[in-house]
């Protein structure tokens, strides 16, 4: 495949302390897909997470986002990087005491020239995007938590990042706004071509929007498994990845 | 061509059409860091007066995201505005697709962020007060749940929580030493300094020693070290149960059979109760010492004639005293910090007011009923 690679990670190895937790693991993310991370708890997601936006540095290894090396570069060459990137943490990060829409308009209003009203115009057509119209000026507390996710959203691609990153964006969802995010990520993808590496154990969610997937286990503290996740579903001969697939106990024998 | 300019990576030029009509050719990027720029340039070479009609051609733009379209929005209510209007041609079935999406078509009236009007004074009057008398009941309802909460404990008092009180006592009183040690040593030598100044001149400078003793014992112990304690750790309380308050542990606590004021504030209020008098005590001891350094090395007293002009000062019953609004202040810090931290509705910044309001409020509340205290002794005494 000649498709350019966005996210190159060479030999990446995390730690606290005493303990590895990933162990020489390398992957690439191609430019426009939608990149899985799979795992079981404890298996290192979010670690690889804070890993691939520097705020952990790994223990050795680098990590490329579209050609820079973030592994070794300084708080601001850092900060030059990370503007290729948004992110949309778990429990949504809004700032609590920032309506909807300042939380939205606050990377806008930094890193542009516009005038304040084309950001409250545009800051509009996003919150449109992830159907939040009219929630503008409500406070983070006073919306739901899948509403707190698709303004999270909202702020995650305010500058219309090159890559996009998803820690379990359907933890806490129901299944139906679970599923209309999910459309929101293809619809995304397709539409501005942003690169999306989602963090997830959610199955449906996986098949619904992963085009490849990793994944990882705390046995052997690296991938186990890469590939089209269907095909992993049916064809895989490792018994984790036929467990996790197919939710399966594990067998203790 | 009338006109062109050069950026980055997004470009755009006018040329004329019949009837005064005109057409602007984009190419190149429109995102996020050419169009706040390419707004501007527009408007700029587009000056009055304008076309009847402004057709936009897309045919060479490369890219185009939610900034790209905000170019387009932006030009289209400038020509609404002049009652003329926008066309787009030749846009990419990609292009399309993405103002299909931001609702380009429906765009363009004046309709931007609408934001919240601000009611008239009386509403705002209204709600005020409606909020001061809700807050009113929920302090009621929580002095309340606490005096039910203290007298389950006396009558049960295997019910406290162990554990909590004496880990309470140690952040409220053990850790809280060194710093009520300083604090009344410094505050003893300031105050026998000063009155020696004064004393010297009618060659009473025994009585250094009693000024700072009963000063420190009667008024300045109790309230200095309740001062102290209502910053470290009234505010502690309420940045505590503030946090447990947003993030549902509260609720956890009570869907669990808990009685939240049972097993929060109750280790907190008798942790405080028990351990503020005897800081109360320590920080009347160091300010004695303090007045006994300057009186030994400035005024040439010895140490002996020093404590016994404070022996005979002080009785029982002022140091007793003391004690007793110590044990009150604390009541008050634990009570104070514990109601903040439950009125907690947000989220981060509620629980920095929460705590800031615990420690205003305690430190006014310590003085008020130390008024109180001295209007008592002045009757009864």
């Amino acid at each position: 495949m000649d498709r350019k690679t966005v996210i190159q990670v060479k030999n990446l190895v995390a730690r606290y302390g005493d303990d590895i937790i990933l162990d020489r693991i390398s992957f690439d993310v191609y430019e426009g897909e939608i990149f899985a991370v799979l795992g079981g708890s404890g298996s290192g997601k979010s670690t690889l997470l804070k890993n691939l936006l520097g705020l952990h540095r790994p223990a050795s290894g680098k990590i490329f986002i579209d050609g820079d090396d973030i592994s070794e570069c300084d708080e601001d060459a850092l900060q030059q990087i990370l503007r290729k990137v948004g992110v949309l943490y778990q429990s949504a990060a809004l700032f609590g005491s920032m309506t909807v829409a300042e939380n939205v308009a606050l990377p806008i209003l930094e890193y542009t020239d516009l005038s304040r009203e084309s950001v409250d115009h545009l800051v509009k057509m996003k919150l449109n995007l992830v159907n939040l119209d009219g929630y503008q000026n409500h406070l983070p507390s006073e919306i739901s938590g899948g509403m707190k996710k698709r303004a999270g959203l909202a702020r995650a691609m305010a500058l219309n990042p090159k890559i996009l990153f998803f820690d379990e964006p359907s933890a806490g969802l129901d299944p139906v706004t679970s599923a209309e995010l999910d459309k929101l990520i293809i619809h995304l993808n397709q539409s501005l071509g942003t690169t999306m590496v989602i963090i997830t154990h959610e199955l449906e969610s996986i098949f619904a929007v992963a085009s490849r997937v990793i994944m990882l286990h705390k046995s052997t503290r690296g991938i186990i498994a890469d590939g089209d996740p269907k095909y992993l579903r049916d064809q895989s001969r490792n018994p984790f990845v036929k467990q996790f697939f197919n939710r399966l106990p594990a067998d203790n024998t | 061509m009338s006109n062109s300019q050069d950026l980055q990576s997004c470009r755009y030029e006018i040329s004329n059409g019949d009837d005064g009509a005109k057409t602007l050719h984009i190419q190149g990027r429109m995102d996020a860091a050419t169009a706040a720029e390419t707004i501007a340039g527009i408007k700029s070479i587009l000056q009055p007066p304008l076309p009847t009609a402004l057709t936009v051609d897309l045919e060479k733009v490369t890219y185009l995201d939610d900034f790209g379209a905000l170019v387009l929005v932006e030009l289209k209510k400038l020509m609404i505005a002049q009652k003329s209007r926008l066309h787009i041609k030749n846009a990419d079935q990609r292009v399309k697709e993405i103002l299909s999406i931001l609702k380009y078509d429906e765009s363009g009236a004046p309709a931007t962020i609408v934001r919240k009007p601000t009611p008239n004074r009386f509403i705002r009057l209204g709600e005020g007060v409606f909020a001061q008398v809700a807050d009113l009941n929920f302090i009621f309802s929580f002095i309340g749940s606490v005096c039910l909460s203290l007298i389950h404990v006396i009558l049960h008092p295997r019910s406290l929580r162990l554990d909590d009180t004496f880990l309470s006592m140690k952040k409220v009183g053990v850790d809280a030493l060194p710093i009520v040690g300083l604090i009344s040593f410094l505050l003893g030598l300031i105050m026998a300094f000063m009155s020696s100044v004064q004393l010297q001149q009618f060659g009473a400078n025994i009585y250094v020693a009693s000024l700072v003793s009963l000063a420190m014992v009667r008024e300045l112990g109790p309230i200095m070290t309740a001062i102290i304690v209502a910053g470290r750790s009234g505010s502690a309380f309420a940045a505590e149960i503030g946090t447990m308050k947003i993030s549902d542990e509260i609720d956890a606590l009570f869907t669990m059979g808990f009685d939240p004021t049972r097993f929060l504030v109750v280790p907190k209020i008798v942790a405080s109760v028990i351990t503020v008098p005897i800081l109360t005590l320590f920080s009347d001891l160091f300010a004695i010492m303090g007045g006994l350094v300057v009186g030994v090395f400035m005024l040439d007293l010895t140490t002996n004639a020093y404590m016994a002009q404070t022996l005979k000062t002080l009785t029982l019953f002022d140091v007793f005293w003391g004690f007793l609004k110590a044990a009150v202040f604390a009541l008050l810090i634990a009570g104070i910090g514990c109601l903040r931290g439950f009125q907690v509705r947000g989220g981060a910044a509620a629980v920095g007011q929460a705590t800031t309001s615990a420690v205003v409020s305690s430190i006014f509340l310590i003085i008020l009923t130390d008024a109180v205290f001295a209007v008592i002794l002045r009757y009864w005494g």
